[in-house]
């Protein structure tokens, strides 16, 4: 039978996706046509997407679909040719996207309906946490993690199996254990948690009830970034789905083992994607690390054993249970096994979420599948890691996905917030903005991230804005390691990477600022200077209207003046100069 | 926090919250996110009623309420812009978007208009940074903006809003 799957994950629903539905479904409705959901397939850069399938089968993929286009659609649905919409179907060269890829942890986004467990089961959803519990003792389930290889997905990249087994071995006090998922996504440029919980719960849901039981979990409980309201609307709805199925609450699948779940909305604070952190966090409290150890897996959440770990990595843990370690640790290097989702964006052409196989290079990914820089521009470079992490520059694009060769670059694997930027990008103006950012989310508990990081980002900005002094490079290094070596968490020892590793690679541009007082990227307004060239101006008086601060002199018909002095550098006059005689350096 | 503030709350609203979250261990973020759903923001007089009924002392509560960017201890306006400030939308120029708000309402990052219609608020990463750069007006959001863009919703929402009021 034919039907229509729209992809809606928050993205699909910025893009329109929503609108498409509600003007496809009474239309479609008359010609008997179902119209169901999915989550997000991942090309956020051709959304909205409606998806045609013959039974399981999909058959034609329409891309950049607007209300405008039902009528059309319904009416090319209710016959058998579908040619008439060709304009709208995907490209080879867009499909390739999809193709390059290998997915385990989004195999079912953008296939399943995430409101439906029955969609789940079908994709053989919940047989990982049913073969655990029909017999596999929690010392063979660890097993089975640390024979694949996972490691911590959240950027730190420590193996899970450690973690799982140090909480299970950890006695507790009350009888209780604690299994915690953090999805405090707060990378500014990541968005890969979002859309598992968004478009593949149940996946979540399964992978952490294995956890569970393996470390003998008596509770698990999700930290959710409380900006993701659909991300909190589908997991709950997931949640009372699988506790009556019975995934979940008293005897799971008819074993003596019980774990219940529920979801802790977050309040917006970056730190809390520190374990211990979140930890404090989850207990009412501002969220301010904790000194370790004792580590969570001793005394976590309410001082009894916990785990943590972050979406993505439970969300492998089901496709390694019923495939098995080995087959998982075929994939990626020595170093690094199975795949990692990417957020790839920035000045990319083709932006989504990427899931690839470790070892890939960061120009398959970046040029491969992202299909290289938009409007013909030149590639600068890719910020991994976010506020933790750094620009790689293109010279060193050959680098392959590890955390160990990523690391090498002063980057991180991070996240994996990927951000593409061009020639227009400043990469002190980079340094700057992420952080303005740490300063700002920094908790304030110890004196190096609090006041170090503060005097990094004031350094930064008197550069931008022209008043870099000699000697300011030399400073910044040796603030970035006081910060890195005596702040308490990763937050802190983190926070100087982007500043550290712009210098390492683009020194050159940190030196126009400071000594020519230039802006290679003509990106720092205080730095640029904007200038008419009186053989190609032909007095049409337009820059001189237009300009809101009135700092252009002239009369019609002669060459016009910028008064430097009054001169805002908001760039309008160039914006509307048709004869091509403003310049700007 | 000043107790001598004229400030009258109706506290009525929050019992409910109280009588479910209060005695539950860790639930203070908990009942002032669901106090803040109430008021839309959160009153001095229900920071101090959060305080009494939990046991944890007023200066905990305000810690908690000013630690988190969630919480607003300030009324917000009729509409809420939430202007992604992730590193996507600042690859893409968020920058010249939030100068477009700023001329065209006249308020700046934590400020409400005079009228009370909006309040401008910089987040951290909205998670939509294929479509960045992008703001979030009451739930809904605003992709792939331009400055003419951003000035066309603002002036339709203000439209909206004064269609509303006449009727």
């Amino acid at each position: 039978m034919r039907r229509i799957v729209i992809g809606e994950g928050s993205c699909g629903i910025a893009a329109g996706a929503a609108k498409v539905q509600s003007a496809l479904e009474p239309l479609l409705k008359e010609a008997g046509i179902p119209v169901g959901i999915t989550g997000c397939i991942g090309m956020c850069y051709l959304e909205p997407i409606v998806d045609i399938y013959e039974d399981k089968t999909l058959v034609r993929r329409l891309v950049r679909v607007s209300e405008a286009d039902a009528p059309a659609i319904a009416a090319a649905l209710a016959g058998e040719d579908l040619s008439a919409l060709d304009a709208l179907t995907i490209q080879p060269d867009d499909e390739a996207f999809l193709k390059k890829q290998t997915r385990i942890a989004l195999r079912n986004c953008g296939i399943v309906d995430p409101t439906d467990v029955i969609d789940y089961e079908a994709r053989g959803g919940y047989e990982g946490l049913k073969k655990v519990l029909s017999g596999m003792s929690q010392e063979e389930v660890i097993d089975v993690i640390k024979v694949s290889g996972l490691a911590g997905r959240g950027g730190a990249g420590f193996p899970t199996w450690f973690k799982w087994d140090a909480a299970r071995k950890s006695q507790s006090k009350n009888g209780s254990k604690y299994l915690i998922c953090n999805a405090d996504e707060g990378d500014p440029g990541a968005f890969m948690d979002r859309a598992v919980i968004e478009s593949d719960p149940h996946n979540l849901i399964e992978g952490m009830m294995i956890g569970a039981y393996a470390i003998g979990a008596t509770e698990a409980v999700v930290y959710v970034r409380a900006e993701y309201p659909l991300a909190i609307v589908r997991l709950e709805n997931a949640i009372e789905q699988a506790r009556a199925a019975g995934y979940l609450g008293r005897n799971i699948c008819g074993s003596d083992f019980s774990c219940d779940m529920r979801i802790k909305a977050g309040a917006g604070a970056f730190v809390c994607g520190e374990e211990t952190a979140l930890i404090e966090s989850l207990e009412g409290h501002r969220g301010m690390p904790r000194l370790k150890p004792p580590f969570p897996a001793q005394a976590g959440y309410w001082q009894e054993p916990s785990n943590i770990n972050n979406v993505e990595t439970y969300a492998n843990v089901p496709w390694i249970l019923t495939h098995g370690g080995e087959t998982y640790a075929q994939m990626g290097t020595e170093t690094s096994k199975g795949t990692k989702v990417f957020a790839l964006t920035g000045k990319v052409v083709r932006g989504g979420l990427v899931e690839v196989p470790m070892g890939m290079t960061l120009r398959d990914v970046i040029f491969g599948i992202g299909g290289g820089i938009r409007d013909g521009r030149k590639c600068k470079a890719v910020q991994m890691g976010g506020p933790s992490g750094g620009c790689i520059p293109y010279e060193m694009f050959d680098t392959v996905i590890d955390y160990k060769a990523l690391a090498a670059t002063g980057a991180i694997m991070g996240s994996g917030g990927m951000v593409v930027m061009d020639e227009t990008t400043c990469m002190v103006g980079m340094a700057k903005f992420f952080l303005d950012f740490t300063t700002k989310e920094s908790c304030g508990k110890c004196v190096h991230c609090r006041i170090g990081t503060k005097r990094l980002y004031e350094i930064l900005t008197r550069i931008t804005e022209g008043n870099g002094r000699e000697g300011d490079i030399e400073l910044l290094e040796e603030l970035c390691v006081a910060v890195k070596d005596g702040a308490l968490c990763g937050l802190g020892q983190t926070a100087p990477n982007p500043v550290l590793t712009t210098l390492r690679y683009f020194r050159d541009e940190y030196v126009a600022h400071i000594e020519k007082k230039k802006c290679p990227s003509l990106e720092c307004a205080a730095l640029l200077r904007y200038e008419i060239h009186a053989d190609k101006c032909i007095g049409c008086t337009m820059c001189a209207r237009n300009c809101p601060a009135k700092a252009i002199d002239g009369t019609v018909k002669k060459p016009h003046v910028i008064r430097q002095a009054d001169c805002i550098r908001c760039g309008q006059c160039l914006a509307s100069c048709r004869f091509g005689a403003i310049t700007v350096e | 926090m000043c107790q001598c503030s004229q400030q009258k709350s109706d506290l009525s609203l929050l019992a409910p919250v109280l009588e479910k979250y209060a005695a539950v261990p860790g639930s203070l973020i908990t009942i002032l996110q669901k106090a803040q759903d109430i008021y839309g923001y959160l009153p001095t007089d229900v920071l101090y009623a959060v305080a009494e009924a939990t046991g944890d002392s007023p200066a905990k509560v305000l810690g908690v309420a000013t630690f988190y960017t969630q919480f607003r201890l300030q009324p917000v306006g009729k509409y809420l812009i939430m202007q992604c400030q992730g590193t996507a939308c600042h690859v893409n120029g968020s920058e010249r978007i939030s100068k477009a708000i700023t001329e065209e309402l006249g308020i700046r990052d934590g400020e409400t208009t005079a009228d009370g219609l909006f309040t401008l608020k910089d987040v951290a990463c909205l998670g939509c940074c294929s479509l960045s750069p992008v703001m979030m007006i009451n739930g809904e959001t605003y992709g792939t903006l331009t400055p003419e863009k951003t000035v066309k919703i603002l002036r339709s929402l203000k439209e909206q809003a004064g269609k509303e009021a006449q009727g």
